[in-house]
């Protein structure tokens, strides 16, 4: 919402410095989105008419104009822009004028010719955009009066206000107004215009509000003999600076009151209409109208309209008018409607139409039913400046209006809620100047149920339907207060802050990652159908019912497309061999539920190296969280590496993948290095027993070192070896490492040297010899027997 | 030398006298000439040894008389004992010397270095969460979650924004195929977990929950679809908007430092009465005005309020016997300003050239 200060001051002797009063509004909740100081630096600009027209005789792109400045003197100009005719009436900066970019105009030549000022187009004033031309001004407009007289001009300040949804009352220059004088602490006004009523008076019309759950109330009135010409300068100087265009007195008149009081209207030309009445009705299914912009529209049955009195559509309530009694040239008598229409039916017609106007914004926010007898004197008071006159009599018929809301307000609730020690004379200070009529409570109730506390009865003005409760005064007196009054105290509990186990295992998974040299990704959890399936996933993602684009349209159950995408981006930057890690929630959908399962999952890639990589990211992540009973079983997995994968299985259960991505699948993503990859439910992991660090004793005796090198079977994996040397060798074994593995001459094809050192250690003595051999004895008759392996020798 | 008789003898003392002395010049001379440990140990074998010169002279002794014997043997004693001294010196001046070729031999340019060692980087989203997390948490919050899928009731009705409300206008809505049309959605801000944790405990409640929201948006540079807020929700018996204020305020100069402030304006949200714009001063200029803030000093951060009554009822609060503040913001736009990163959609493309600046 555009205000200008001096239509602020219409209703209240707003004073002081621009900038403090932009400052109270957005203390007030209308956030001054900018300021624009108006009219200043026309000083020096008058009206000229345009006498002659001549070509330059050395320039193509000049021309040369005669002007006449009011006082009978001809004045050679010299002119870029054509767009003038012979007659016109232009402004023209005089000799000596600063313009507002700062330029003097001086006596100069141009190319030989002597220029005694310069005409200026509408931008060049700060008069608007337009720079394409001279500003051409109202013909009828005398020469050498000066601009700012002739257009109505005052030095302004024009103030761009963020209205929230609950202030329609701020939808007008008054309702802005109401709320800073209130502030201000200074008187306001509303005008309260007196219309001569002349002529027959406004009879022989029926209105009907045959729906009274659509109208609240319809007013109509009858102006006669009205001229359909241009609206004075000054009123189109306002409506363009509040961003509407001036069209034709009518017009404009229906818009400054709607900007002025916040009532739209509509007028319809009473010659045109057919029946000798309105209607007003909820609309039938399908019943058609052509609206002013030419478009015919089918309508619907939650869609209000005012009929005539043959019941055919001629508006679409609060919406758009029909074009078929819309005013033109030829209209003398203007029928004006002034109504309340229901917020909700509003707000769904001009949804469902698409068709959203200054006028259906304030309807579905709601408008005051009470401004509208003021709203229809103002309408004929600035029409009727124009010629015509007001018939006598009102039509005002009602349906169903919200009662005005009475709200108890106790004061100790105010108090309570804002943390402040107003006395309820200081609550009533607050509110009765916007308009909250405020009475102590007479009866026995008064006193508060708590306890001996004062409350107000507070009627809450016509004009502010988004107030009902309690809790909704209490906003009105805080911010009347100002927010800033308010002290700052914090809550006086004393609370133990901390984070939950799980979220500091989070942060210690990242912490780990980034510490072993990889990088944490976000990539957006959108995926692109197909793009599942590509890596192996088996469950299909959740569809977005309305997505921007086909490529973020399903929801993510794996992060390995995302993460894929990630690496392949960066390869695609010369940026190959990258590190990349995401901690971040998958979506399935869980049959018979409403919402689906979010695990969180993180998931490894490292580009150009193998899957050995990834298990030493894995075993010091499982060592980090001190997991219990992990297992790795090499198996073919979707998606990766047939050869190069396994299932990460924590005390038997199933918690992830590790190995390589699938070269097809790679490819795919347009890949074309190694990516070891590690996939792990943090959801499962962390559900599983973990993190139990329980003190082993250190011992102080000395420990003794067993190589052992076994020829295995390719078949045995390397852990089975592993799991029988440990179950063999008993609790002497305190390090057990495989250092060395070996394949070729003279280990026989299909076999594989694996060579342990195995550390045994007792926390009670220095172990002897003897004892040394014993294990290594039963580790070796262990493992030969129980695996296709042997002792080299 | 042969012995013969006591005259010879006699001549013989004198030759032994001599020839200590020659043999412990002549080994002194071998111990100094000696260039490395290992040539010394030789050296040492041969003077001391069973072989060396002076030993030879020591088993000779027992024909000397008494008194030469005395005398002789003193003298080789004395010799001995100069000869380990001058051994123990070389040895020491040849360790230092070769410890120093050593380390000579092992000098390296340490700028050829050709490490990988590398450190990896949190996402600057996590980061920025992190530290919010923190400040909070040593101001008594505890952090709570939530599903980013939610239903309807959830992130709209219980939060006083019902069906057909115009408010839901405020938030451009993803939904997904679950349940019926239109009942479960991407939620559009974290204040799903205030139901959520409100339903799950009772007051005195006081959590912050950080997290990933949707909005049906296309990327520019300031907007995301997917993006991160963090809610602050505190409830117990007489909690008031001067508490609000105050924990802005405390959270403000914690995270921002000392010179930067908070300050309300009135706004409107559904779930919350009265509302508030939360500002701070700019961060960049600290509010003498710059290109950041516009000129105006102050920066949006989000909004706040205190909870509405009707929030309180959807969960089943006694609007009369509790009330509370809650307060949201966007954590994406923390960490752009606080790195100066001019376009959001680096958040997300995830090149490893920005990763590794933070």
């Amino acid at each position: 919402m555009k205000v200008l200060l001096s239509w602020l001051r219409e209703f209240a002797p707003i004073e002081g410095d621009p900038v403090a009063i932009a400052e109270e509004m957005s203390d007030l909740g209308m956030a001054v989105e900018s300021i624009e100081r108006l009219g200043s630096g026309l000083d020096g600009i008058v009206v000229a008419r345009v006498v002659a027209l001549r070509p330059h005789p050395d320039a193509d792109r000049i021309q040369l104009v005669d002007v006449d400045a009011g006082d009978g003197e001809v004045m050679q100009i010299c002119c870029g822009a054509t767009n003038m005719a012979l007659g016109d009436k232009v402004p023209l900066a005089t000799l000596g004028t600063v313009m507002p970019n700062g330029m003097r105009i001086e006596r100069r030549k141009l190319r030989g010719q002597w220029s005694n000022g310069m005409l200026c187009s509408g931008a060049e004033l700060g008069l608007g955009s337009d720079h394409s031309g001279i500003l051409i001004l109202d013909p009828n407009l005398e020469a050498g009066t000066d601009l700012r007289t002739a257009l109505g001009i005052e030095e302004d300040v024009l103030y761009d206000l963020e209205i929230n949804p609950n202030r329609p009352d701020a939808l007008s220059v008054a309702g802005v107004a109401r709320d800073l004088a209130a502030r201000l602490r200074v008187p306001f006004r509303l005008p309260d215009p007196v219309v001569d009523e002349q002529g027959a008076p406004l009879r022989d019309l029926s209105v009907e509000i045959v729906d009274p759950d659509l109208c609240g109330r319809f007013v109509a009135r009858l102006l006669r003999g009205v001229t359909v010409g241009s609206s004075p300068a000054w009123m189109r100087t306002r409506l363009l600076a509040l961003g509407m265009r001036p069209i034709n007195h009518v017009v404009d008149v229906s818009n400054y009151v709607m900007l002025e009081l916040g009532q739209p209207n509509h007028t319809f030309d009473l010659a045109k209409l057919r029946g000798g009445g309105l209607r007003i009705r909820w609309a039938h299914e399908g019943e058609r109208i052509v609206t002013l912009d030419g478009v015919e529209r089918s309508l619907a049955a939650t869609d209000g309209v005012v009929a005539d009195g043959e019941d055919t559509p001629v508006a679409i309530a609060g919406v758009m008018g029909g074009s078929s009694t819309e005013i033109d040239a030829s209209t003398t008598d203007v029928l004006l409607e002034m109504a309340w229409w229901q917020p909700m039916a509003i707000a769904r017609t001009s949804k469902r139409l698409g068709l959203r106007s200054e006028a259906s914004a304030r309807f579905e926010r709601g408008t005051d039913p009470e401004v509208i007898d003021l709203a229809a004197r103002r309408f004929a008071e600035l029409l009727l400046s124009g010629g015509g006159e007001l018939a006598p009599g009102t039509i005002d018929q009602r349906g169903e209006l919200p009662d005005p809301a009475v709200v108890r307000v106790r004061t100790s609730r105010v108090n309570g809620l804002l943390g402040t020690s107003l006395t309820t004379a200081e609550i009533k200070g607050y509110l009765t100047p916007i308009g909250f009529r405020c009475e102590p409570a007479s009866d026995a109730s008064g006193q508060d149920a708590t306890g001996g506390d004062d409350v107000l009865v507070v009627t809450v003005p016509s004009f502010r339907p988004d107030t009902s409760t309690e809790t909704d005064v209490i906003e009105e007196v805080a911010r009347h207060l100002g927010y800033g009054r308010i002290g700052r105290t914090q809550p006086t509990a004393v609370r133990t802050g901390g984070l939950t186990v799980r979220q500091r295992e989070r942060r210690l998974v990242r912490e780990v990652l980034v510490g072993l040299g990889v990088d944490e990704v976000m990539p957006m959890p959108f995926l692109e159908p197909g793009d599942l399936e590509r890596t192996g996933s088996p469950v299909p993602g959740i569809r977005i019912t309305n997505p921007l684009v086909a490529e973020e349209s399903v929801l993510r159950t794996s992060l390995r497309p995302g993460l894929l995408k990630t690496i392949a981006y960066n390869a695609s930057h010369r940026n190959a061999g990258v590190r990349l890690f995401e901690v971040g929630k998958v979506f399935r959908a869980v049959p018979g539920r409403e919402l689906p399962e979010e695990p969180e999952h993180l998931a490894v890639g490292l580009a150009g190296v193998e899957a050995p990589d990834a298990v030493g990211i894995w075993r010091v992540l499982a060592e980090a969280l001190a997991v219990v009973d992990a297992r790795l079983d090499q198996a073919a997995l979707p998606g990766l590496h047939p050869t190069r994968s396994a299932l990460l299985k924590v005390a038997g259960e199933p918690v992830g993948f590790v190995g390589e991505i699938d070269p097809s699948v790679l490819e795919g993503f347009g890949i074309d290095e190694r990516v070891a990859w590690l996939e792990v439910d943090l959801d499962q992991l962390l559900g599983l027993p973990h993190g139990q660090r329980l003190y082993r004793p250190v011992s102080r005796y000395p420990s003794s070192d067993l190589d052992l090198a076994f020829e295995v079977d390719e078949a045995v994996p390397a852990a089975e070896v592993e799991s029988v040397i440990r179950s063999a060798a008993g609790e002497l074994l305190v390090g057990l490492r495989l250092f060395d593995v070996f394949r070729g001459d003279p280990v026989p094809t299909g076999r594989r040297s694996l060579a342990y050192r195995l550390r045994l250690q007792a926390n009670d003595r220095t172990l002897t010899d003897a004892e040394v051999a014993d294990v290594r004895a039963a580790v070796v008759r262990a493992v030969e027997s129980t695996l296709p392996a042997r002792l080299r020798g | 030398m042969q012995v013969r008789d006591g005259r010879v003898s006699r001549v013989s003392d004198r030759d032994v006298m001599r020839e200590i002395e020659l043999g412990r010049q002549e080994a002194a001379a071998r111990i100094a000439a000696a260039r490395t440990l290992d040539e010394l140990r030789t050296v040492e074998t041969e003077v001391l040894g069973r072989k060396a010169r002076l030993t030879t002279v020591k088993k000779g002794l027992g024909t000397l008389g008494p008194d030469e014997r005395r005398q002789a043997g003193q003298a080789l004693n004395e010799a001995r004992q100069a000869l380990q001294v001058a051994l123990d010196e070389r040895r020491a001046q040849l360790e230092v010397t070769e410890r120093a070729q050593r380390l000579e031999a092992e000098r390296l340019d340490l700028t050829e270095s050709r490490s990988e060692a590398r450190r990896g980087h949190l996402h600057l989203v996590t980061q920025t969460r992190d530290r919010l997390e923190d400040v909070f948490v040593g101001m008594g919050f505890t952090v709570a979650e939530g599903p980013e899928v939610e239903t309807d009731f959830y992130n709209f009705e219980a939060l006083n924004i019902p069906a057909a409300h115009p408010a839901r206008g405020m938030w451009d809505t993803l939904y997904v195929d679950l349940g019926e049309p239109e009942t479960v959605l991407l939620r559009t801000h974290t204040s799903p977990v205030q139901i959520r944790v409100m339903q799950a405990s009772p007051p005195p409640i006081a959590i912050v929950a950080p997290g990933r929201v949707y909005r049906r948006d296309t990327a520019d540079a300031s907007h995301l679809p997917v993006f991160h807020q963090i809610e602050g929700l505190v409830v117990d018996h007489r909690v008031t908007f001067a508490d609000l204020a105050g924990t802005l305020e405390a959270f403000t100069t914690a995270y921002f430092g000392g010179a930067i402030h908070s300050r309300l304006r009135p706004s409107y949200f559904p779930f919350t009465e009265p509302s508030a714009e939360y500002d701070i001063n700019c961060i960049i200029c600290e509010g003498e005005g710059c290109r950041t803030c516009g000129q105006t000093g102050w920066l949006e951060l989000g909004g706040c309020g205190m909870v509405h009554p009707n929030v309180f009822r959807a969960v089943g609060l006694d609007p009369e016997e509790w009330t509370g503040f809650a307060f949201g913001f966007g954590i994406d736009r923390l960490a752009l300003m606080r790195h100066g990163v001019d376009d959001i959609r680096e958040l997300m493309i995830n090149d490893v050239r920005f990763l590794e600046q933070f």
